[in-house]
């Protein structure tokens, strides 16, 4: 299990600098991916099959495929990546990194600081999530409801293309003014 | 010698980091919403180890909570960049920075 855990990390963390790193859009959405299938298998190891499976079938499923669906209909010539590749010089990756290594820096310290927890590994079953979502957070789980209500108005809202006749008798826009 | 809590927290605190780096790096709009997944991901996993290590299922919950909320996030944010490349031409957030309408 240890050796499956490092593995899967390794490839995890691998795979998310090559999606930081890269040019094409879409090799970086297929090495994201890959991140979140390792991530799903730290998750299942950690003792949450439910949760890997919904992070195999709802994040690497549909909201990366919906990724790249958007990918292939704006298909994005060659300028995006020259502009990307103007702009990805190491002079760029300076700031952001210090930055992020430094947090990083001060993660470590104050992990290494308390003494070793060994996680409990408990397989937690399916039934379990279930029971707590319908009882204890029941109120979370309309409120849940209510944001992917407003999030697909949203969607349809933002995604229709501009209307060419604005009223029955201004055929046009122009015409209001 | 079983995974401490330390090995768990350290994978999603580097996860985060990276996705908060690219967040910052980019400029192209579909990698930034790409690193903002990932940061929420490994915002996510730090919920399942938190979960692990006490033996509860509130961290799995949260976990729900989290991934109700990237899925919308993303259906807007795809949302917005098709109107955005449709305006500019272009997903440089770069050549989005004026206002007029």
């Amino acid at each position: 299990m240890n050796t499956l855990f490092y593995i899967s990390s390794a490839i995890a963390v691998f795979a998310t600098l090559k999606v930081i790193t890269n040019k094409v859009a879409i090799h970086a959405l297929l090495y994201l991916i890959a991140s979140l299938l390792s991530v799903a298998v730290v998750l299942f190891i950690l003792g949450a099959p439910f949760i890997a499976a919904l992070e195999v079938i709802i994040y690497a499923g549909a909201i990366m495929v919906l990724f790249v669906f958007v990918v292939m209909m704006l298909n994005l010539g060659k300028e995006t990546i020259l502009d990307e590749s103007n702009m990805l010089t190491k002079k760029m990756f300076m700031g952001p990194s210090v930055i992020s290594l430094l947090l990083l820096a001060e993660i470590v310290y104050l992990l290494i600081q308390q003494s070793i927890v060994p996680l409990t590994m408990k397989m937690i079953a399916p039934a379990e999530v279930g029971q707590l979502l319908f009882t204890k957070y029941l109120l979370v789980v309309e409120l849940g409801a209510f944001l992917l209500m407003s999030g697909i108005v949203g969607a349809y809202h933002l995604g229709e293309k501009e209307k060419l006749v604005h009223h029955r008798f201004l055929k046009t826009g122009k015409d209001i003014a | 010698m079983s995974i401490g809590i330390e090995q768990g927290m350290l994978l999603a605190a580097i996860l985060f980091l990276t996705g908060l780096t690219g967040l910052l790096v980019r400029r192209d709009v579909i990698f930034m919403l790409m690193s903002v997944e990932i940061m929420l991901n490994a915002a996510g996993l730090a919920f399942i180890i938190a979960g692990s290590r006490w033996g509860q299922a509130d961290g799995q919950v949260m976990f729900l909570f989290i991934l109700t909320m990237a899925a919308t996030e993303v259906s807007v944010g795809l949302a917005l960049i098709i109107q955005l490349f449709m305006k500019f031409k272009s997903v440089d957030t770069n050549k989005a920075n004026t206002m007029n309408g």
